[in-house]
């Protein structure tokens, strides 16, 4: 994450306040103008929700037409009001409004859901039930078996971590047909989840008619079911994860090895290190701050985990491969209770940001600790 | 420990990972010319152990002897798979587009919004790579069903574009980042506005980070399910979809099933393959100083 100060153009158009007074009146109108279109538009249509009139239009989407041009319009009139501060501003505005359409909006809208009890297929609509479906959602002990599963996935990117360091190490070495190795050892990444799904999850480890099974039991191992057994369903499900998951780290920890100084190992030779101390005191200590990068994120993928787990379990046996997603999913899609899978969601959300910044912050303790 | 055998012991983990990530893909492929037979007695070696044919191919419609015949099935594949590439193809345009505007805003100018500037900027952007798909996917589909966006390819497009903004914008600052200002600066003395430094000077050096960028949102775009089962129905389905939705009552296809699976992987393996390095800059970009 690199943090470098913005720099500082030079001015090359005139100061603000010289602009050519008719650019200043148009803009304004231009703004102003789109923002009342905008907001009478919404006001119309709140009215008509609510029953009080028959104007306006079948459904919300003209409103989301005038958002955009409501859009356009801003940037065009900061260009005009503002001079090159607004072509500045311009850049950043496209992305920022979108954000805010599709991201701060449907979260607000989320927490304001949250507080309801609401079932897309039920005619009673919409009842406000505050703190009901948080408190429903403490006792719900599938959600936390889910919860717990969480926890299960997110120590499996340990392994994932040390595997994928093992490869980079590998890679790193002096060896042939690296570019090889390299491209091959990305391959996992680019796939469909779905159809790993199918292919690794149900039809590789399957029983009865997949290789894995019969050769595991060749070594002694017996009545082994992927499927069946909560801890080998979940073992599954981790296999499949770590497979496409693993290349990502890899590639960045490499990256990571590669930046490190030639001098720094070639020093640690001299002075008669075996490659596990230079490894011990010299490689790992170095990679911290990426290894911190590469865990924190695959963390956070990890926590987003559903796609496989509905393909290959379904969640089972019971809930023992299910995600929190997966469980939200069933709840508010399947069962079209959104009010109650809205209030699970935005609890997951606010456990996920609290964990992640106790993490964030105990990691850079110990990052500046070590070094 | 002698050289020579710790040279072998490398690359024996390398091969052996190599087999780790190529067998599931030959099994994947292979299995798309088994019949039911040979995929109860669990055959492996094509020729060896059994004969291959063309039967996962005919259930889609795309072997030799029913492509020239009219076939629902292949209508079905080309309908999905046409969808997945509008989308996915769209989508990462617009990311990458948007996404790439805003990084070099944020990597050159300095923004005051209340008590936010840049940094915290970036950073509210960068921190949207922490929500859960399924914390917007409910309210997206409530607001979708009043927007009339439900299962339309439009409303895909606006999603994906959405989730891989912050991947972008990580990318591109990285790129913008490493480009000296003294380009832009010597343009814009030659009285070249900051849109015309940018897209002359700037664009054209930045191209490798924005071909990262724009390849990583395709293949995010492609393979993406969840969403897709949540907002698209008939009307715009993608290829995860119908890939998953083959678990039919009469047990599972598994012929018919990796045929699709073949085709819905082939086109990223060879992504992966040509792009290998761009798609290497992308994934490291920011995190290795």
């Amino acid at each position: 994450m690199q943090q470098n100060p913005a720099i500082e153009l030079p001015t090359a158009d005139a100061p603000i306040g010289v602009t050519a007074g008719w650019r200043q009146t148009l803009g304004r109108v231009l703004i102003v103008g789109a923002s009342l279109v905008a907001i009478a538009l919404v006001a119309v249509q709140v009215l008509r929700t609510l029953g009080w009139t028959t104007l306006g239009f079948q459904n919300w989407r003209p409103v989301a037409i005038a958002y955009l041009a409501w859009a356009v319009c801003l940037c065009a009139s900061l260009v005009l009001t503002r001079g090159e501060r607004g072509e500045r501003a311009v850049f950043v505005l496209p992305a920022v409004l979108m954000t805010l359409a599709f991201i701060i909006f449907p979260t607000i809208y989320a927490l304001f859901i949250a507080f309801h009890n609401w079932n897309l297929s039920a005619t009673a609509g919409r009842e406000f039930t505050g703190l009901e479906n948080f408190r429903r959602l403490f006792g719900d002990r599938g959600f936390w078996a889910a919860m717990q599963n969480m926890v299960y996935y997110v120590a499996a990117v340990l392994a994932q971590y040390v595997i994928a360091f093992g490869l980079a190490i590998l890679l790193n070495q002096q060896i042939r047909g690296r570019k090889f190795f390299r491209v091959v050892f990305l391959i996992p990444f680019m796939l469909s989840p779905v159809a790993v799904s199918f292919m690794i999850g149900k039809s590789l480890l399957n029983s009865q008619y997949g290789p894995v099974v019969p050769a595991l039991e060749a070594i002694g191992f017996t009545g082994i079911s992927f499927y069946e057994d909560p801890w080998l369903a979940r073992l599954n499900i981790m296999i499949m994860d770590a497979w496409y998951s693993i290349p990502f780290m890899m590639v960045l920890l490499l990256a990571g090895i590669q930046g490190i100084p030639g001098e720094v190992l070639e020093s640690a030779k001299i002075d008669g290190a075996s490659s596990w101390q230079t490894f011990r005191h010299m490689i790992f200590p170095l990679m911290l701050p990426v290894s911190l990068t590469a865990i924190v994120l695959r963390v956070i993928f990890e926590l987003k985990l559903i796609d496989v787990v509905r393909v290959v379990t379904g969640g089972g046996p019971g809930s023992a491969t299910d995600t929190v997603s997966l469980f939200i999913y069933r709840e508010g899609i399947q069962k079209t209770n959104v009010g109650y899978a809205t209030a699970l969601s935005q609890f997951y959300l606010l456990v996920i940001i609290i964990s992640i910044a106790i993490v964030l912050w105990l990691a850079n303790k110990a990052v500046q600790k070590v070094s | 420990m002698s050289h020579a055998v710790q040279k072998t012991g490398i690359y024996a983990v390398l091969i052996l990972w190599t087999f780790v990530c190529l067998f599931p893909i030959f099994w994947t492929v292979s299995t798309a010319f088994k019949e039911a037979k040979d995929i109860y007695q669990g055959d492996l070696i094509p020729w060896l152990q059994f004969e291959p044919n063309w039967k996962g191919w005919e259930s889609l419609g795309l072997s030799p002897d029913t492509i020239r015949e009219r076939s629902g099935a292949r209508d079905q594949f080309l309908k999905h798979a046409s969808n997945t590439l509008t989308i996915s193809l769209s989508a990462a345009a617009l990311a990458a587009v948007i996404g790439s505007l805003a990084a070099y805003g944020l990597a050159r100018f300095s923004y005051r919004f209340g008590p936010w500037r840049n940094k915290d900027i970036s950073f509210w952007f960068l921190s949207q790579l922490i929500l859960p798909p399924v914390a917007i996917a409910l309210p997206i589909l409530v607001l979708y069903r009043e927007l009339d966006l439900l299962d339309t390819r439009v409303g895909l497009i606006l999603v994906y574009t959405i989730m891989n903004l912050p991947i972008v914008i990580w990318i591109m600052r990285d790129q913008f980042n490493s480009i000296p200002v003294e380009l832009e600066q010597a343009a814009l003395v030659d009285g070249a506005s900051i849109w015309q430094a940018f897209l002359r000077i700037v664009v054209p050096i930045a191209a490798p980070g924005f071909v990262a960028a724009f390849i990583l949102s395709l293949v995010f775009a492609w393979n993406e399910y969840f969403f897709a089962v949540v907002l698209a129905g008939a009307d715009a389905p993608t290829l995860p979809l119908l890939l998953a939705g083959q678990t039919s009552s009469q047990g599972t296809r598994w012929w018919s099933i990796a045929a699709l699976a073949t085709a819905a992987i082939t086109p990223l393996i060879v992504i992966g393959l040509i792009m290998e390095r761009h798609i290497v800059k992308g994934l490291t970009a920011g995190a290795v100083k």
